[in-house]
């Protein structure tokens, strides 16, 4: 037997280590080629105000893709983000509009965040039903409640306190406000995921929940409390949404779950759960960032960036297969008893 | 999702009826809510709303038949969308300038379909890209082709030959031909289901791919196999999208993914693979058809219409979810004594 | 180790080979478009004086897919070469802040002369636009406004009241004798001006001439034509006594006649199209008459306005007076309340006149 039977092949490499090294500096590499290109085909590109642009185009999104790293590295999946951001977007507006002040506003929809992560872990943990079937259905609820709280109608008014946070930037720094969010949050569950128990067995649970729960990890638990957390980021990225647009509207944020999860993946996190990183999916989103920027500069049109993405969303799995496959065979011409070794399959788990 | 083991209890007996005949269930529940409709708004009934509910169902519904085979699989195709787009303005495109006719311009749309659904399958099937991850980037990709080619360009109905989308509105004996089209492609499908290899190695592979590989199927070429008949699927769900809209831009079929998936996950079709049939899929795209038209006719706003969608999905998984457990409890009940 | 020298090959393999990706796809237009940014006054130089040399203006409309915008480019770019300026179009695929944002950041960070917008939401723009002007970029909104103060001068297509009154006017000619039931397919929900022509279009209705015409109901097909085609079947399925559709939006009329035409009924359809699209239905009877505003001259005229902030001939500020050759019958602009100026009246499309037009 090979590898090559199994249909679950994502393997990244032997070992978990090596990959995370490897996928990392390829994508370090691409930034920094990325950046070459932006510096030779515009001037603009390295001044402080390009670097406040690109950083706001993608700060929704790069917000959101930390805490879908960590529900994808669990094994789940939360297709319902882009709905919260747009239901807390109306929901803050609603409540702004009857004159609720926005410092009891913001902590409310932040709550219903919570909330909404909840219905998604309750129904995936206690019902043991599908997450992303599940959250396929609150994608379509969330945004139903969005538009049915807020209607037609966009709410605009906010005060300009609020707004500046949005769209300004620290003062005499280009780093924008929300930057500060996504980088604290980064530190955060960056350490909890890689420094703590929690994050060993967060990994754990995405290797194989059977084998988790059987050395004692409360699967259910650790599941439940990260869609909450994705809830509430997702909320909160709809609050910076408001304050950066100076408006709440239902409809905002439509489509952005295919680019959080484009992100996480891009990032080197295995869609079956087990492996990624939070160092990898911020390097991805600075890809991301960046492609768009230059494209922009360049006054190339939008399609070759979605046909560019789609194909580094590929290539970003297969060529780590290709990989993989060519040391195998390189194993299997040396022969013996490496060959078993090399054929840990992805699907199998790897152990810790 | 492991299929269920079958049950040997009275009441096992039953459930398990109940959760083999989603079909069944499904088309009570549309004669219910057709009845309720009906008494509220009389037009409901009249043939020119009955006929667009079933064209625009059917669009869904063939293109939710291919979704269900790549679904039974174990995988997913999120690229359906982009398909149906590109199919769709590619054919209507080359009806406009005339540069071909229109036998031929629909042959070629399959054709094209065909093409992106086993670009699909190798991906998947050869280079084992998961297909989530694979079908995400072609969704990008397709879609991004799309706009390469029709730019700010649209093709409007007065571009188009006549005969082409007075097919949208033609019937074959009162009944609209989408339907009949759709019919067909279910009924072809299931037989192939149920009554060959093929068939019975798609359910294998989807309940238990490395079982399947032992018993020497090429999970593989299954995979690829049933990725490529959804491109064709979806290719010609495109070609009807074009023909029952008129008009055809870039953006064409943008967000249709979502209704496919959920017409697929409504009509009982395991997402986790091995289990569902393609009936199912397709009254699953009915069912969700039949909503949204009464929700219209019964003048809710249409800003809830979503809301009430997701309401159905979740209703859908529950149900799924607590006819399994139950039947699990009671098969392991009647083992145990 | 041998799997780990593999593994570094195949990653500088495929780094180059995305770089390669990267830097090939701009091809053939990342050179020019570098040296352009470098000296922008290099392409126009050629073409005029030393005023127009600086001329560098780029145009961002809603959205880069709609024929409407192509429309108005169209006349931008007689402007440009009129004016020996440069004219660039740039934009998103689909018509949202988070999507247009992005674009006028970075329009403002590559130093065009300056910006014309149509906004797809007022206040959601109006922070990065405002960022250009202090930036020393001139503004200017045509066709969808963004929000006061974000903008120099915003060129109108028309006088918002007068589509309200003319829509219900065309409403109550179709309905036969100005009886029945009326509904309207608009764009989104929280589209500027689409709401601002119906607020009007209410108003309008209030008028005892058009006391029998009962306006039903309001939906909205986000200027999408599929979402405007399932809103339209849903008009005809829910009221089967509707007499008119009117649809102030060139997405919406044009689908409303569509399903109208294929569904054989007897509902006329008006409101605001482009005449291309319109017209084999105002020769079949569908949409016998509608409206609209010279989209070109819209564009043409953003353009030279725009050019005249360049240069210093206009400020923007409400009184001030210029000329456009060939607009408004060659009488001088004035710059109205809030810094607007108007192209001119909508025009009203029949069957008798359509063909004379090419847009």
């Amino acid at each position: 037997m090979t590898t090559a039977v199994t249909t679950s092949v994502s393997a990244r490499g032997r070992t978990v280590l090596s990959s995370f090294v490897r996928w990392e500096t390829l994508l370090i590499v691409l930034v920094l080629g990325l950046i070459w290109v932006g510096t030779t085909v515009s001037p603009v590109f390295l001044t402080p105000r390009n670097f406040t642009n690109l950083v706001t185009a993608v700060i929704e999104v790069a917000i959101i893709a930390l805490a879908m790293t960590l529900i994808i590295i669990a094994g789940e999946i939360d297709l319902s983000v882009e709905s919260m951001a747009g239901l807390s977007c109306a929901l803050l507006g609603f409540l702004f509009a009857a004159g609720i002040p926005l410092e009891v506003g913001i902590p409310a929809v932040l709550l219903v965040g919570a909330l909404g992560g909840l219905l998604n872990g309750l129904l995936v943990t206690r019902f043991g039903l599908p997450s992303l079937v599940v959250t396929l259905g609150t994608l379509a609820l969330f945004r139903g409640l969005a538009l049915g709280i807020l209607g037609p109608k966009g709410v605009t008014g906010f005060p300009e306190s609020f707004t500046s946070f949005g769209f300004g930037t620290v003062p005499g720094t280009p780093i924008p406000w929300p930057f500060l969010i996504f980088l604290g949050l980064a530190l955060v569950l960056g350490i909890v995921l890689h420094g703590t128990w929690i994050g060993r067995q967060i990994y754990a649970v995405g290797k194989n929940a059977a084998a988790a729960r059987y050395s004692g990890v409360r699967v259910a638990r650790i599941k439940l409390w990260l869609f909450v957390l994705s809830g509430v980021v997702s909320a909160l990225a709809g609050v910076i949404l408001t304050a950066r647009f100076a408006s709440a509207r239902a409809d905002i944020g439509q489509g952005m779950t295919l680019t959080v999860v484009t992100v996480v993946l891009l990032g080197g996190v295995n869609i079956f759960g087990g492996r990624g990183t939070i160092p990898g999916v911020a390097l991805a989103a600075l890809v991301l960032a960046i492609l768009g920027n230059v494209l922009r500069l360049t006054n190339i049109s939008a399609e070759i960036q979605s046909i560019s993405v789609g194909l580094l969303l590929i290539i970003s799995v297969v060529i780590p297969n290709l990989a993989h496959q060519a040391k195998s065979a390189m194993d299997r011409a040396r022969g013996g008893r490496r060959t078993s070794a090399g054929s840990v399959g992805p699907g199998e788990v790897v152990s810790p | 999702m492991a299929a269920p083991a079958p049950p040997s209890g009275p009441l096992g007996g039953i459930l398990a009826v109940v959760a083999r005949q989603r079909e069944l269930s499904l088309l009570v529940v549309m004669l219910v809510l057709g009845a309720f409709v009906a008494i509220q708004a009389p037009q409901f009934l009249s043939i020119s709303n009955l006929t667009q509910v079933t064209v625009l169902a059917s669009i869904i519904g063939v293109a939710a038949v291919g979704q269900a085979l790549v679904v039974l699989t174990r995988n997913v195709d999120l690229s359906v969308e982009s398909t149906m787009g590109l199919v769709a303005f590619v054919v209507a495109d080359v009806l406009a300038q005339r540069l071909l006719d229109m036998p031929v311009a629909i042959a070629a749309g399959l054709l094209l379909g065909l093409i992106l659904g086993m670009i699909n399958g190798i991906v998947v099937g050869a280079l084992r890209v998961p297909a989530i991850v694979a079908t995400l980037g072609t969704l990008s990709i397709y879609r991004g082709i799309v706009f390469l080619l029709a730019g700010g360009k649209q093709v409007t109905l007065t571009d188009l030959p006549e005969g082409y989308t007075a097919l949208a509105r033609a019937n074959v004996f009162g009944i609209p031909l989408f339907f009949v089209i759709a019919l067909i492609i279910v009924v072809v499908a299931a037989i192939v289901l149920r009554q060959t290899r093929f068939g019975r190695q798609i359910y294998a592979v989807g309940s238990n791919p490395e079982a399947a590989e032992i018993l020497g199927i090429r999970a593989g070429l299954v995979t690829f196999v049933a990725f490529s008949a959804c491109g064709l699927l979806a290719g010609l769900a495109g070609v009807l999208w074009g023909m029952e809209f008129g008009t055809i831009n870039a953006t064409s079929a943008t967000g249709v993914t979502l209704q496919v998936v959920a017409a697929v996950v409504v009509g009982g079709v395991a997402i986790f693979g091995g289990s569902g049939t393609v009936v199912g899929a397709g009254l699953g795209a009915l069912f969700l058809g039949f909503i949204s038209n009464s929700l219209v006719l019964l003048r809710f706003s249409q800003f809830w219409l979503l809301a009430i969608y997701g309401v159905v999905i979740l209703a859908a998984v529950a149900l799924d979810g607590y006819l399994l457990r139950r039947l699990q409890r009671s098969t392991a009940r009647s083992r145990a004594r | 180790m041998t799997s780990k020298r593999i593994g570094r090959v195949m990653a500088l393999v495929s780094a180059a080979a995305l770089l390669a990706a990267a830097c090939s796809s701009p091809g053939s237009s990342a050179a020019p478009s570098a040296a352009a940014s470098v000296a922008p006054s290099a392409a126009a130089s050629a073409g005029g004086s030393a005023a127009a040399g600086d001329l560098n203006i780029v145009f961002i409309p809603k959205a880069v897919n709609n024929p409407y915008f192509d429309a108005a480019a169209e006349g931008g770019e007689k402007a440009a070469t009129e004016l020996g300026g440069k004219f660039t179009q740039i934009g998103s695929q689909g018509s949202t802040a988070a999507e247009q944002i992005p674009f006028i950041q970075d329009a403002t960070t590559q130093g065009y002369s300056a910006i014309v917008v149509s906004a797809t939401g007022a206040d959601e723009v109006a922070p990065s636009l405002k960022a250009a002007k202090d930036a020393g970029i001139k503004v200017v909104g045509y066709d969808s406004s963004p929000a006061e103060g974000a903008y120099d001068v915003f060129v109108n297509q028309t006088d918002f009241s007068l589509i309200g009154g003319a829509m219900a006017q065309w409403a109550c000619d179709l309905a036969t004798d100005c009886t029945g039931e009326i509904a309207i397919l608009s764009a989104t929900a929280t589209a500027t001006n689409q709401n601002a022509w119906i607020a009007d279009m209410e108003t309008a209705l209030k008028d005892p001439k058009f006391v029998n015409l009962k306006l039903v109901e309001t939906v909205y097909g986000d200027d999408d034509a599929t979402k405007s085609t399932t809103e339209a079947n849903g008009l005809l399925q829910k009221y089967p006594n509707l007499k008119v559709i009117v649809a102030p939006t060139t997405v919406g009329i044009l689908a409303a006649a569509q399903v109208v035409k294929q569904a054989g009924s007897a509902v006329k359809v008006t409101g605001l199209g482009l005449p291309n699209d319109m017209k084999a239905f105002v020769k079949d009877g569908t949409t016998p008459k509608f409206g609209l505003w010279s989209v070109p001259d819209l564009g043409y005229l953003a353009y030279y306005v725009a050019a005249k902030l360049v240069t210093g001939e206009i400020t923007g500020a409400p009184g001030e007076t210029f000329s456009v050759p060939g607009l408004n019958n060659d009488q001088p602009y004035t710059i109205g309340e809030k810094s607007v100026v108007i192209l001119g009246p909508p025009f009203e499309f029949t069957p008798e006149n359509i063909d004379q037009f090419n847009f």
